[in-house]
């Protein structure tokens, strides 16, 4: 342990805010009681415990209860070397590892002064991985979530879409969801013969099915119901509360850091960012969200068909190109403090180093989860809401709670 | 009153025709598809029987490696685990006494070598480390167990049993 490490003192006084209930009992009103949602329950989408006051089937107030999926992410990173850290970043976000694993990578690289050097057949690859990744993250997302207020069908078609990703990252990386593949200065393996025909095969085959999408989940009408005008985040509340990715974009902000920040090589990829227009209800509403995401779905097939567009031609393959070749020998950055930020399917992902020493061992990682900020706003809007909205608001957040709790 | 909820939404109930009510055609379509997925391609392995096919590079139960004579090609050098960010491998190294050549390869081996499959994540990042292209990560995929201590893999369950040709994993997609 380094000499200048933040030594915690036990404070007995504390003990009292880790009370499993925030409300007491004496506290409410004799129509209202407490619910306890979780944390092993379906539809909390991890290990999420919500603490609800209701009035019948009124809700009044609704607290999160975090960190039961708490797995010491920021302490592992301040004992790990930078490039043994990319697995356990994969671990954040395990529905979209890719991202997390671009975002690091690019990081560390700018922290090297090393990101113009990447060669752009690299940086392509990466964003064609993060963009497969994004779109199976975002199945898994909408899924989900129309399983939660019901429909059992799309989520299963959802899964035999999301396999065939699943199935191309492998064939890529090795592994189906923790990839481990996008190392800092390059990459673990150049993508395999004939990955770029089967991509596209994919895209070919994935349009017809986003139709279908479309028809079966967003415009059906027990779908409407349950979700337009339901959980409404204004835009002055999103911004307020930090809330960023297809969340924020459902508000009505048309901000994307891809767009944004223009990292890696998206400046010079053409495509649109979906916002929520109201369509089914009011700006902002679960269904919006929803809406949001799907509409990413096919901006991200658009990514995909001029990355390997990109990848067949200007940067094709050749025996010469190795991936690895840019790997630094050495991971020594200067002493500093660096913050690097990217959008990940669920919003704003960042990373803050600071690196005091001589190794190359982090002094400090912190994640700057976009699933937390978003997270935090449900208190907010489920405020009046009924019981069995709850859930329906719940799901189209669409967060990870490995990544809420680290 | 104010109101409780944020729904404005209103619910129309149209009055239905009587084919509508009647619901067998409604009934029949639906039939239909049902039906018409019962002939389909199924998209589901039967898994112990049917097992799908890997990646080249897929990530899965460790091997350490014989060369072409049989002779064990770690030497204990210690990088693998060194560069395991999981601390899953533990090993002792020995030196090769006179008579042991068609043993191991290098003059060091390794008399003891573990990993904790509890522990292991998977990463790969030995297999990369590995000098002497002795550990890889094969396609089989780790079995369950019922005691803990079974999960603690040595030499007797990862080194490559003598007599089997080279492991299939010797696809590298690029050149080091
Ligand atoms: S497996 Fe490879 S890296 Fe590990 S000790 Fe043996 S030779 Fe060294
Ligand atoms: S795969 Fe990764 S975690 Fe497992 S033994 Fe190798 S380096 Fe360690």
């Amino acid at each position: 342990m380094s000499k200048n490490a933040i030594q915690y003192v036990y404070h007995p006084e504390n003990f009292d805010k880790s009370d499993p209930l925030l409300t007491q009992l004496s506290d409410l009103k004799s129509q209202e009681m407490i619910i306890n949602l979780g944390p092993q329950h379906p539809s909390t989408h991890g290990v999420l415990r919500l603490e609800v006051v209701t009035d019948g089937e009124m809700i009044v107030k609704v607290i999160p209860h975090m960190g039961y999926l708490h797995r010491c992410f920021e302490k592992h990173a301040e004992n790990l070397p930078y490039n043994q850290i990319i697995p356990f970043v994969d671990r954040l976000d395990y529905a979209a590892a890719m991202n997390s694993e671009h975002i690091y990578a690019m990081g560390v690289e700018r922290m090297l002064g090393i990101e113009k050097n990447i060669p752009p057949r690299i940086e392509y690859i990466r964003v064609l991985v993060a963009e497969l990744n994004r779109l199976s993250s975002h199945f898994l997302g909408v899924g989900a979530y129309a399983m939660d207020i019901g429909a059992f069908t799309p989520f299963l078609w959802m899964m035999r879409d999301r396999e065939h990703i699943n199935r191309l990252l492998e064939w890529v990386s090795g592994a189906r969801m923790l990839y481990n593949y996008i190392w800092i200065g390059g990459l673990y393996y150049d993508l395999p013969v004939g990955f770029e025909a089967r991509c596209l095969e994919f895209v070919h085959y994935l349009k017809p099915r986003l139709v279908e999408l479309q028809k079966l989940v967003m415009e059906n009408q027990i779908f409407i119901h349950r979700t337009a005008n339901i959980g409404v985040l204004p835009l002055d509340m999103a911004i307020n509360y930090g809330v960023t990715g297809p969340m924020l974009r459902a508000s009505g902000l048309r901000y994307d850091l891809r767009k944004v920040d223009a990292y890696s090589v998206y400046p010079e990829i053409d495509f649109d960012i979906p916002i929520g227009e109201g369509k089914m209800g009011q700006v902002g509403d679960c269904w919006d969200r929803t809406s949001v995401r799907v509409e990413e779905c096919w901006q991200s097939l658009r990514i995909i068909e001029q990355c390997i567009e990109k990848l067949t031609s200007v940067h094709a393959r050749t025996n010469a190109f190795d991936p690895q070749a840019m790997l630094p020998k050495k991971i020594r950055p200067q002493k500093m403090d660096f913050y690097c930020r990217g959008e990940s399917p669920k919003g704003e992902l960042g990373f803050f180093f600071r690196h005091n020493t001589n190794f190359d061992i982090p002094a400090r990682c912190k994640v700057r989860s976009p699933c937390f900020s978003n997270l935090s706003v449900i208190s907010e809007i489920t405020q009046g809401a009924m019981l069995a909205d709850l859930i329906a608001i719940l799901g189209s957040v669409d967060f990870i709670m490995g990544e809420v709790d680290r | 009153m104010q109101l409780l909820t944020n729904r404005s939404k209103v619910v129309v109930n149209k009055e239905m025709t009587l084919m509508e009510k009647l619901y067998i055609p409604a009934i029949f379509g639906g039939m239909m598809i049902t039906i018409k997925h019962l002939f389909r391609k199924k998209v589901t392995i039967q898994y112990p029987e049917q097992k799908r096919e890997f990646s080249k590079v897929y990530r899965g139960k460790h091997i350490l490696k014989r060369d072409e004579q049989g002779r064990e090609n770690c030497t204990a050098c210690g990088l693998c685990a060194v560069s395991c960010p999981a601390e899953a491998i533990t090993m002792v190294a020995a030196e090769r006494k006179k008579g042991e050549e068609h043993l191991y390869r290098e003059e060091k081996y390794a008399a003891n070598y573990e990993i904790n499959m509890l522990r292991c994540i998977f990463c790969g990042l030995c297999e990369e480390a590995c000098p002497k292209d002795a550990i890889y990560l094969t396609e089989e995929l780790m079995p369950a167990n019922y005691d803990r201590s079974n999960f603690i893999y040595g030499k007797d369950k990862l080194v490559q049993p003598l007599g089997t040709s080279a492991h299939p994993k010797t696809y590298k997609p690029y050149t080091k």
